[in-house]
């Protein structure tokens, strides 16, 4: 299902080439037709007419759109859709997007609907098809490419190539800079994502996830490479995978994940506890898999390499594609 | 455990039905299995602590105590290995014990406390903090969000409880059938709020609510054991305090009051033990379905129904099960974890069928 596998860090400036390649394909493509078809992640072509109301669904999809310059045309989003807060503030909510309904998505008379791929639930997407308004389903990869391929399917659908083909360089600049960073680590740190720790018990992502590629993207390494997607870790296996930092997500204000983390009894058996190196960063930022993907790994390899922070320049997190 | 044990008494009464071990040999032969089970759970886990080193990072024999491997190794033992065998053991004997405490006040074979609602109760009120902690609601409660969890599900079954014994008393009396009944629904509704918060929990909270709903003892640690072990031993001790009146209970109420057991107080005493048991449970490992209905079955069918010896050897039988049970859950998919939930039905229910085969001649039409 993925064809595109992380590229070798040695094939500089291949990833800019390539979305710029992507782009132009898509751009000539949509000439030939009266309107702008898009083939979309479940392999349809789906003809756009006016895409002037969209309903976004997934963070990463309204962050190319604000990126992109169109926050005027999104009518609706859902709730993973958090960045920019004060854009979102007074778009109205279909809810999450694994529960969307289709009353409240048809509600907002979209003309097209823009959603990540996982949207659901199927029942909701098999109504929203039959009601014949235009659906973009944008394929979710966890990938430096992946990223590309979001922002130039975004653009073409709103027949914007040039400014999505814009957005992709700045955004393939930013990963390059950040293969650069990377090239310059020499001892990578072993990180474990807990997506949560409920009565003692963590959960932990395995690979073939966003955390995995964001802590590959980061110049680490991911404690956990037995398994796949977030399961249930056993904890003597904490102690075993020796991880030197643990990775989370935000939530809220407090500081107790980190205590919860530092008190539980495999985690402290490690240097997570002596050395404190719990980090915690907003979900969307840092596995939203969106434009600021690489500013979110650039980030996290600082905080795991304190040293390094001089050495680089900050990735982009305003992008200015909007003309 | 086998029913071959030769016994005079009770081969002269009972011409044609198992030969039932006395109670001693019983419970003897019961408890050599759970300590050679939780000795063998000892022994394996995702660490991996070879059996040349066990000994010594037991701390029994003597070690190099200047050997860094060695004292993680004693570290992943004592804080993480052998709290979790006592939860799961302790976990175990709760369930079951509390299992044939409610068939013998129902005179119900099929009464589990994960059918009539105590069980669901506590996991709603579980899956409650799950979800709410995070939504503005949980703002407040958000410093004690680690013990949270545990204590809600530890009220929700006792609140579940107080409901259905409410609904079940009227001037004086317990209508069992109602109590059953009526956890029904109470169990119908539960499920239906825990379905509620499903549907409005992120992906994150999902994960959680599947695995807390499947149960694990991952996580256990000493202080929920210490907690989990005096509600265990007074349960049990009151269990056989009370084990005389479930027996004339079986005759029937009126009977049973005419044999001169104070039937509304044995009723009362038996309901508060069931949910006491049963949320301490909950609290630590989550919903574990099956040990109560399976444990109390097999041994009513080797040992007999009488509650003195049932109680006691049910609260055995269920450790060891609980205790096979998790070290397969901790094991075959490590470094994962596999829900133990899926574990104790696929363990006992064929063993229960197999059973139920061999004897169902016994058991009648």
């Amino acid at each position: 299902m993925n064809p595109d596998k992380p590229s070798s860090p040695h094939r500089r400036g291949f990833l800019c080439a390539a979305a710029t390649f992507t782009a132009l394909l898509l751009a000539g493509s949509s000439t030939r037709a009266a309107g702008i078809v898009v083939r979309d992640a479940r392999g349809i072509d789906v003809a756009i007419a006016d895409p002037s109301r969209i309903v976004a669904i997934g963070g990463a999809i309204t962050e190319i759109l604000h990126d992109l310059g169109l926050d005027d045309r999104i009518v609706g989003v859902d709730t993973t859709s958090t960045f920019p807060a004060s854009v979102l503030r007074d778009k109205p909510n279909v809810g999450y997007m694994r529960q969307l309904s289709p009353e409240g998505v048809l509600g907002l008379h979209p003309s097209l609907i823009l959603a990540m791929q996982g949207a659901g639930p199927r029942e909701t997407m098999d109504v929203l098809e039959a009601a014949k308004v235009p659906m973009v389903l944008v394929p979710e990869t966890f990938s430096e490419q992946g990223i590309l391929d979001k922002i130039a399917i975004v653009g073409h659908t709103l027949g914007l190539d040039a400014r999505a083909a814009c957005l992709t360089r700045k955004v393939g600049d930013d990963l390059e800079q950040l293969r650069k960073l990377r090239a310059a680590i020499a001892k990578p740190v072993r990180v474990m994502f807990v997506m949560s720790l409920l009565n003692g018990r963590a959960m932990t992502a395995g690979k073939n996830t966003a955390a995995n590629e964001i802590i590959r993207l980061a110049g680490a390494v991911n404690a956990i490479d037995q398994y796949d997607g977030y399961k249930p870790i056993n904890d003597e296996a904490i102690v075993a995978a020796q991880p030197d930092v643990v990775l989370s997500i935000e939530r809220g204000k407090d500081t107790l994940q980190a205590n919860a983390i530092y008190a539980h009894p495999a985690f402290a058996m490690t240097a997570v506890a002596r050395n404190k190196t719990f980090i915690a960063m907003d979900g969307l930022y840092l596995l939203g898999f969106g434009p600021r993907t690489a500013s979110a790994a650039r980030d996290l390899a600082i905080r795991l390499y304190p040293n390094l922070a001089a050495a680089t320049p900050a990735a982009s997190t305003h992008f200015d594609c909007d003309k | 455990m086998t029913a071959a044990t030769s016994d005079a008494r009770a081969q002269s009464t009972t011409i044609g039905r198992p030969l039932r071990p006395t109670a001693a040999t019983a419970l003897g032969v019961l408890a050599v299995v759970l300590g050679v089970i939780s000795i063998f759970a000892l022994t394996i886990g995702a660490a991996g602590i070879p059996l040349n080193r066990l000994g010594a990072a037991l701390g029994i024999t003597a070690g190099d105590a200047t050997n860094a491997l060695l004292a993680r190794d004693h570290l992943v033992l004592w804080s993480i290995r052998i709290p979790r065998i006592a939860a799961a053991a302790a976990v175990g004997g709760l369930l079951a014990t509390a299992g044939a405490l409610m068939q013998g006040l129902f005179r119900n074979p099929l009464a589990d406390p994960s059918l009539v609602g105590v069980a669901s109760g506590g996991a709603f009120a579980a899956v409650a903090t799950i979800v709410l902690i995070d939504s503005r609601f949980g703002e407040g409660l958000r410093f004690m969000q680690t013990e949270l969890l545990p204590l809600g599900a530890f009220a929700g079954s006792l609140a579940t409880t107080l409901v259905l014994y409410g609904i079940a008393s009227r001037s004086g009396k317990t209508s069992v059938s109602l109590f059953l009944l009526a956890g029904l629904a109470i169990a119908a509704i539960a499920n239906a709020g825990i379905g509620l918060l499903v549907f409005v929990a992120d992906d994150r909270q999902l994960r959680d609510i599947t695995f807390w709903l499947l149960g694990s003892l991952s996580g256990a640690t000493w202080s929920k054991v210490t907690a989990a072990l005096p509600v265990l031993l007074i349960g049990v001790a009151v269990a056989l305090a009370i084990a005389r009146g479930l027996d004339m209970m079986i005759l029937g109420e009126s009977e049973a009051f005419h044999g001169g057991v104070n039937v509304e107080r044995l009723k009362r005493i038996t309901i508060v033990l069931i949910s006491a048991m049963t949320g301490a449970a909950v609290s630590i490992c989550g919903v574990v379905s099956f040990v109560g209905i399976i444990v109390p079955h097999l041994l009513r069918l080797m040992i007999g129904p009488g509650h003195r010896l049932l109680l006691p050897a049910s609260m055995l039988l269920g450790a060891a099960l609980v205790v096979v049970a998790d070290t397969l859950a901790r094991t075959i998919v490590a470094p994962a974890e596999m829900p133990i939930g899926i574990l104790t039905a696929a363990i006992g229910a064929p063993f229960f069928l197999v059973i139920l085969l061999r004897q169902r001649t016994l058991i009648g039409p």
